[in-house]
This record gives structure tokens, C-alpha cells and sequence, in this order.
């Protein structure tokens, strides 16, 4: 078995560490998380909306919603 | 227990599943507000919504010219999760890049009002495109799948606690979860855990089939999450029982 499953599988269970935003809030601040994500960076995105990175970490449907906008808008952008 | 759901109609649009206003939660689980957003809409995002409410040839236009957009962005999606859905052909994924393109520019019609420039109107109104189009898929890879509640052996993560491949403390941690789970958490809480984390069904799919929003469910692994997590505390297994996450009302 690979070591990093029980730890995967105990973070999946118990969920992320930080508050996190609910999936309503989610959807609402996405756009604006990735602009901010792609024009400035990762901690600037995570200053302006505290509890997004914690809500991508623990809920997998959001986080594929987000890793797509990412993708289109850098696309659209290059 | 072998609780199973029954198939039932999804929601009218996968925006109205997350967003929607039937069966919204009145809680957030986080307490910092996001600050200000530096400035409203820019003049291109302006000019969108300026025209999107225009009723007359402009407004058609409008509309025609962000349909394209959003089924350039449904793609974009099906795209991405093709490999999921081996069994469609591309007729097939063409047609949902449509249906996903229709309800995305339905619900941003809808919601025009609620845009307020803290991005690009293109990159607001993606996020409704893409959002259709995974539901879809979604939906489509779990067709005429059984979806399970809550398995007869949902406690079998535990079942490898003796092997050596496990850390002490992870197989500690794993026992005491398993255990926390069984006696802290309600049958709902516990079956909506087991089926989106343990057995991996989308959170939409399962959201559809108990007739419910993604938000919902969420909000229930949120609270079953900090249950377990209170249990392990009393325990002294090291973890936060309350991560910051005093609900506060909207």
C-alpha cells in the first residue's frame, strides 16, 4: 500500500484544517478567485477570499468546477 | 443498512442545484468576508450586460453572441472529462454541449442582476457553462448506476488497521474514525460521508438522486466532518475539533 493513502484517506474523511466557505459562496467568488489566481497569484487569491482554498481542499466538485475555469480563462488569456 | 436512492429528476439546471433557492442553506461555514473587490465592471463587462438586457435586435444579438461563448466553454469541459464517458459518441457529447450551453444561458439571464463586476462578465459567465456541463457528465458517467447510501461495509477502510504498510498513528487514527463514525455521526450524516468520500459518487449525482442541492450535502459532510473530528479531539489524537468554523448566519 502506498504510505501517503491513510493519510489521504484521513484528510478526505475529516476535512480541511482552515474555515472554509460553504458551496454557495463557492460558486459566487470563483470567477473572481481565479482572476486573481492568474493575475496576481495563488496568496493573493487566498487573501481576498479567506475559506476558498479550504472549501477546493474539501470538496472535490468544486475543486473540478475551479481547476476548469482556471484552465479556460489561462487558455483564453495566452 | 442497504439504504439505496431512488433515481429521481435533477433539478432544472445544475446552477439552481448549487445556487439554487429551494432548498438553500440559511448557513455559511466560515466567518472572514472576502474584502471589497477593487472595482466594478470594466467597460467590455458593462457593455455585455448593457445589451443582454436590451429586449430589441441588440439584445438578440447579445444573446446569440454569449450562446457561442458558453458552448465554447461546454466543450471546453467535455472536453476535459471525455475519458469518463467512453460509451458517448461525439454526437452525443456535441448534444449536451448544447443542453449545457442552454440552461448556463438561461440561469445567466436570470441572474444578470446579481453580477457585479468583480471579474469579467466572460469569466462570471463561464462558471455557469462549465458548472452545467459537469453536472451533465457527471450524471451521464452514473446513468443506470446504483448509487449507494450507506454500503453494508462502509467500514471496511478500518479493515487494513493491522497491516504493516500503515503508520501506528494512521492506523490509530483510521480505528478511531471508524469507531467516531459509528457512534457519533446520524445514519444521513454517516451515509452521505460514506457515499461521497468513501465510494466516490459525485457530490451532484447524489444531491439529484436524494432531491436535494450540492450545497446541502456539503454542509452535511461539513458537520459530520467536525463531529469526527471532536470525537478524535476527546481522544487526544491531535486534531482541531473546531477548525475555525463557527457557522454564521448570511
Amino acid at each position: 500500500m502506498n504510505a501517503d493513502v491513510p493519510d489521504r484517506l484521513i484528510g478526505n474523511l475529516l476535512g480541511p484544517d482552515g474555515p472554509e466557505l460553504s458551496c454557495e459562496r463557492c460558486f459566487e467568488l470563483l470567477d473572481r478567485y481565479v482572476e486573481l489566481e492568474l493575475e496576481r497569484d495563488a496568496a493573493d487569491a487566498d487573501a481576498a477570499i479567506p475559506g476558498m482554498r479550504a472549501h477546493l481542499e474539501g470538496c472535490p466538485a468544486c475543486a473540478e468546477d475551479h481547476d476548469s475555469l482556471r484552465a479556460l480563462v489561462a487558455e483564453g488569456s495566452t | 443498512m442497504g439504504a439505496r436512492a431512488n433515481l429521481l429528476e435533477e433539478p432544472c439546471t445544475a446552477a439552481a442545484s448549487v445556487v439554487g433557492t429551494e432548498a438553500r442553506p440559511r448557513l455559511t461555514m466560515v466567518r472572514p468576508r472576502p474584502e471589497a473587490p477593487p472595482h466594478g465592471p470594466d467597460d467590455e463587462s458593462r457593455a455585455w450586460v448593457a445589451s443582454l438586457r436590451d429586449q430589441g435586435a441588440g439584445g438578440d444579438g447579445a444573446r446569440r453572441e454569449l450562446h457561442d461563448l458558453l458552448l465554447r466553454a461546454a466543450r471546453h469541459e467535455i472536453r476535459r472529462r471525455r475519458d469518463s464517458l467512453p460509451h458517448l459518441r461525439g454526437g452525443d457529447l456535441d448534444d449536451l454541449a448544447h443542453q449545457s450551453a442552454d440552461d448556463a444561458l438561461v440561469a445567466i439571464l436570470a441572474k444578470l442582476g446579481d453580477y457585479r463586476g468583480d471579474s469579467r462578465f466572460t469569466t462570471w459567465a463561464y462558471k455557469f457553462a462549465l458548472l452545467e456541463a459537469a453536472v451533465k457528465l457527471r450524471k451521464r458517467a452514473w446513468q443506470n448506476r446504483e448509487v449507494p447510501i450507506e454500503s453494508e461495509r462502509w467500514d471496511r477502510f478500518a479493515d487494513g488497521a493491522d497491516s504493516p504498510a500503515r503508520g501506528a498513528e494512521s492506523r490509530e487514527t483510521l480505528a478511531a474514525i471508524a469507531a467516531a463514525m459509528r457512534a457519533e455521526l446520524s445514519p444521513h450524516q454517516r451515509g452521505v460521508l460514506v457515499a461521497v468520500v468513501l465510494d466516490g459518487v459525485p457530490i451532484d449525482v447524489l444531491a439529484a438522486r436524494m432531491e436535494t442541492t450540492r450545497g446541502a450535502l456539503y454542509k452535511t459532510i461539513h458537520d459530520a466532518r467536525r463531529k469526527l473530528r471532536a470525537s478524535l479531539a476527546e481522544q487526544g489524537l491531535g486534531f482541531d475539533p473546531e477548525p475555525d468554523s463557527t457557522e454564521v448566519a448570511r
